[in-house]
C-alpha cells in the first residue's frame, strides 16, 4: 500500500506532533510548579512514531498502550486540557483524576487500557484483537510498547498466542533505547537484552517485521499503513519496529528539559544550531526533521510554520490554565469505581 | 552512631555481606527507590562491580534464578522493584520459594533474601502503590521482616542474609532519605521480636515500616490530652512476636492496629483476629484497625492522601477504643 498526503494534510501531521511536543514541555513546567508528584515520561522525541502509526488507524481499531502514553493519545486527538486535568489528577480528566500520567486512557477514541506495567499492554492488545476478530468487520488493534517490554516473558506468550491465533494485532515496539545511558548516575532505565535485533523475537513465531526509522514520520506511516493492512486482511500479528535516538530529557530517571523548548526556527536557521545537543536539533528531533522538510518542499512558509506555533502554544497554555482550575475529586468518592 | 539514612544502611549492610561472603551477590535496578537516595548504590558498584547485576525487567526469570542459585548455596538479595512488579514474580515466589523446603521434606534449602518497596509514593496510582506484604504472608514459608528506620534496616537484612529460610525484606519506597542514628558496627536485629518504641498505660498501638512514624506522632498527640499509648513494632510478620503483643495488650486492655496493607485481609486484620481470638478476656473495648480503604490507589492528590494512616486517623481510633469520641 502507497500513501500521499495532500499539502494540508502533512500540515496537520506536524501540527499534530508539534502539540504533543508543546505539552510535554508543558508538563514539565507544570511538575516544576509543584502541579503534580507522579514519576512521568515524556514522548520526547517519538512523536513521528505515535502520530504516523494512529494516521494509518480508522476510527473503529482499538489502541493499547503504556506508561509513555502521552503522545498516543493525543495522536489519536484526545483534548489536550482533558488529558493535562488527568496527569494532575483533576476531576475533569478522562479517568476522572484516578489513573494520572500512568493510566490516561480515552475508550471513546479507541483505547482499551494503559499500563504501567512492562509488558502489560500486550496480553490486553491480544484480548483486543481476540474480540475483533470474533466480530465482523476489520478493525485491529495497535499495541505500543517500549524496547523494555520485550524482556518481560508475557510478551514471548503473548506473540505465540497471537502468531497461533492469527490475531489482527499490530505491534508496535518504539526503541527508544539508541543512544541511552540507561541506569549510570541514577539513570532511566534502558535496554538489557541479548537479542541485538529486536525482531528476531517476533520472527522465530513467524510474524512479519519491519524496522523503520522512528524520527521519519512519513516513513512510519508508510510502514505502519503496511501493518495494518496485513491486519485488517486478517494475515494476522505483524511487528513494527520503530528506533529513535535517546532524547537527552529522558536519560535521567525524572525528566528534564534538557534541550530547551523547542526552537522551531532551527527548522529554517541552521546558525541557531550549536552546543551539546546540536547533533538532536539537527539530526534526529522528529518535529525539526519534519518541519524542514515541509519548508524545504514549499509546502509551509515560515510565517506559516510560526503561526502554528503560536497557536499551538496558546491550546496548550488555555489546556494547562483548565487543568489547573479544574476540581480535585474529593477524597470521599474514592470507592467510587472499585466496581461497575 | 553514625547518622545514616535508610538507603545508607541497606549499603552498609550489603557491603558487609559482600565482604563477607565471596559468593554473595546482589542483583535489581533501583535497589534504593527512585529518589535523590538512588544513587548511593553506587559505592557498592565500585567496590563489587563483579557482584552487582542489574538484571532485565524480567521479575519472574530473575526472581527464580535468585532461588535456584539458593538451592545451591550461593546467596542472592535480589530486588523486585515496586509491590507491582513482585506480582509478575508470583509464581516463583509462591510456586518455586515459599514451599520448597516443605515439599523436599526438608532437604532443600533456599537462603534467598528478596527485597521490595512498598507503598503509597507520590502519584503513584494503581500500579505503583501497592502493599503486598499481606498476600505473603498468607503463602507459608517465607520469612517477612519490614523494617521500619535505617537501624532496623541494617540489622533485619542482616540476620536475612545469614538465614537458611527465603527471606523477604520490604522497605518502604519512601524511606530511604529517612535518618536515623545507626550502630557503626555490625549487628542484627533477630527475627520475631518486636520493639517497644513508646511505653503507655493506656492502649497498644502497633504499626510497622514507616507506619510506625505516623503512630509516634499520633501517640504525641494523645499525650497531650493525656492518653498515654505504647507503639509496638513487630519488625517481622513471619516470625510474629504473639507474646510481646499481648503482653502489651495485657497491659493496655486495648488494641489499635495502624497498617498501610488494605482493610480485608491486611495485616492489620491479621493481628486483630489473633487478639480476638487468644485475648479476648484482656480486652477493655473493641479492636480498631486503621487500614488503606479497599480500592486501588488513585492518581488523585486527596484520594491518595485519604489511603493512608495518618497520626488524625490513628488518633481518632484511639479516642474511640477509649470511649472518648
Ligand atoms: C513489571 C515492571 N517492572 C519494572 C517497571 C519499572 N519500569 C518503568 S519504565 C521501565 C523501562 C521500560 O522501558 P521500555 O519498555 O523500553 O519503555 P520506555 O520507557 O523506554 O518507553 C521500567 C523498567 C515496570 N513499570 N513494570
Ligand atoms: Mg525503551
Amino acid at each position: 500500500m502507497t500513501h500521499s498526503w495532500s499539502a494540508a494534510h502533512k500540515t496537520a501531521v506536524l501540527e499534530r506532533m508539534l502539540l504533543i511536543r508543546r505539552f510535554e514541555e508543558g508538563l514539565v513546567r507544570l511538575f516544576e510548579q509543584h502541579a503534580f508528584m507522579a514519576h512521568y515520561h515524556l514522548y520526547i522525541g517519538q512523536e513521528a512514531t505515535g502520530v504516523a502509526v494512529v494516521e494509518a488507524l480508522s476510527a473503529a481499531d482499538r489502541i493499547a498502550t503504556t506508561h509513555r502514553c502521552h503522545g498516543h493519545v493525543l495522536a489519536r486527538g484526545a483534548d489536550p486540557g482533558r488529558a493535562l486535568a488527568e496527569i494532575l489528577g483533576r476531576s475533569t480528566g478522562y479517568c476522572g483524576g484516578r489513573g494520572g500520567t500512568m493510566h490516561l486512557s480515552v475508550p471513546e477514541l479507541g483505547f482499551i487500557a494503559t499500563s504501567g506495567i512492562v509488558g502489560g499492554c500486550i496480553g490486553l492488545a491480544n484480548g483486543a484483537a481476540f474480540a475483533l476478530k470474533q466480530a465482523a468487520g476489520d478493525a485491529v488493534v495497535a499495541a505500543f510498547f517500549g524496547d523494555g517490554s520485550l524482556e518481560e516473558g508475557v510478551s514471548y506468550e503473548s506473540m505465540n498466542f497471537a502468531a497461533l491465533l492469527s490475531l489482527p494485532v499490530v505491534y508496535v515496539c518504539e526503541n527508544n533505547s539508541k543512544g541511552a545511558l540507561g541506569s549510570v548516575g541514577g539513570g532511566f532505565p534502558t535496554s538489557v537484552s541479548a537479542v541485538k535485533d529486536l525482531t528476531d523475537i517476533p520472527r522465530c513465531f513467524g510474524i512479519p517485521v519491519e524496522t523503520v526509522d522512528g524520527r521519519d514520520v512519513e516513513q512510519v506511516f508508510a510502514a505502519a499503513s503496511r501493518a495494518v493492512a496485513h491486519a485488517r486482511q486478517r494475515k494476522g500479528p505483524v511487528f513494527l519496529h520503530a528506533v529513535t535516538e535517546r532524547w537527552a530529557g529522558s536519560q535521567p530517571l525524572w525528566p528534564e528539559l534538557a534541550t530547551g523548548e523547542t526552537d522551531l526556527a532551527m527548522a529554517w536557521d541552521a546558525s541557531r544550531i550549536s552546543g551539546p545537543h546540536a547533533a538532536w536539533y539537527g539530526q534526529h528531533d522528529p518535529v525539526l526533521l519534519y518541519a524542514r522538510q515541509l519548508l524545504a518542499a514549499g509546502v509551509l512558509r515560515q510565517d506559516e510554520l510560526a503561526a502554528m506555533d503560536r497557536s499551538v502554544a496558546d491550546r496548550i497554555a488555555a489546556a494547562g490554565q483548565f487543568a489547573l482550575d479544574s476540581p480535585l475529586p474529593p477524597a470521599g468518592a474514592l470507592l467510587d469505581h472499585v466496581f461497575a | 552512631m553514625t547518622r545514616m539514612n535508610y538507603a545508607g544502611a541497606v549499603v552498609d549492610v550489603l557491603r558487609i555481606c559482600l565482604r563477607e561472603d565471596p559468593r554473595f551477590a546482589v542483583m535489581g535496578n533501583e535497589i534504593l527507590g527512585l529518589g535523590p537516595e538512588r544513587v548511593q548504590f553506587e559505592a557498592l558498584q565500585q567496590e563489587f562491580a563483579d557482584r552487582i547485576f542489574f538484571p532485565p525487567c524480567s521479575e519472574a526469570a530473575f526472581t527464580a534464578l535468585a532461588a535456584g542459585a539458593a538451592m545451591c548455596g550461593q546467596r542472592i538479595f535480589a530486588h523486585l522493584g515496586l509491590g507491582s512488579f513482585a506480582y509478575p514474580a508470583f509464581s516463583s515466589i509462591a510456586n518455586e520459594i515459599a514451599g520448597a523446603h516443605y515439599a523436599s521434606g526438608g532437604t532443600i534449602k533456599l537462603p534467598v533474601v528478596l527485597h521490595l518497596c512498598h507503598g503509597v509514593l507520590m502519584g503513584g496510582a494503581s500500579q505503583h502503590s501497592e502493599s503486598p506484604q499481606a498476600m505473603f504472608w498468607n503463602i507459608p514459608g517465607i520469612e517477612i521482616a519490614l523494617p521500619s528506620s535505617a537501624r532496623q534496616a541494617k540489622g533485619l537484612i542482616r540476620t536475612a542474609f545469614r538465614s537458611d529460610n527465603p527471606t523477604l525484606v520490604i522497605s518502604h519506597g519512601m524511606m530511604f532519605g529517612a535518618e536515623d542514628d545507626v550502630p557503626e558496627e555490625d549487628y542484627a536485629i533477630p527475627f520475631g521480636v518486636a520493639e517497644i518504641l513508646r511505653e503507655g498505660r493506656d492502649v497498644t498501638l502497633v504499626a510497622m515500616s514507616r507506619t510506625v512514624g505516623t503512630a509516634l506522632t499520633a501517640a504525641e498527640l494523645l499525650a497531650a490530652e493525656g492518653i498515654e499509648v505504647e507503639v509496638i513494632d513487630p519488625r517481622t510478620l513471619v516470625p510474629f512476636d504473639r507474646r510481646s503483643l499481648f503482653d502489651s495488650v495485657a497491659r493496655t486492655g486495648r488494641l489499635v492496629v495502624a497498617d498501610e496493607t488494605r482493610l480485608s485481609c491486611g495485616v492489620a486484620s491479621e493481628i486483630a483476629a489473633m487478639v480476638a481470638e487468644e485475648g479476648f478476656d484482656l480486652l477493655k473495648a473493641p479492636i480498631i484497625r486503621v487500614a488503606r480503604p479497599d480500592a486501588p490507589v488513585s492518581a488523585s492528590p486527596q484520594q491518595e492522601a485519604a489511603m493512608v494512616p495518618t497520626p488524625q486517623k490513628i488518633a481518632a481510633a484511639v479516642r474511640r477504643v477509649m470511649g472518648h469520641g
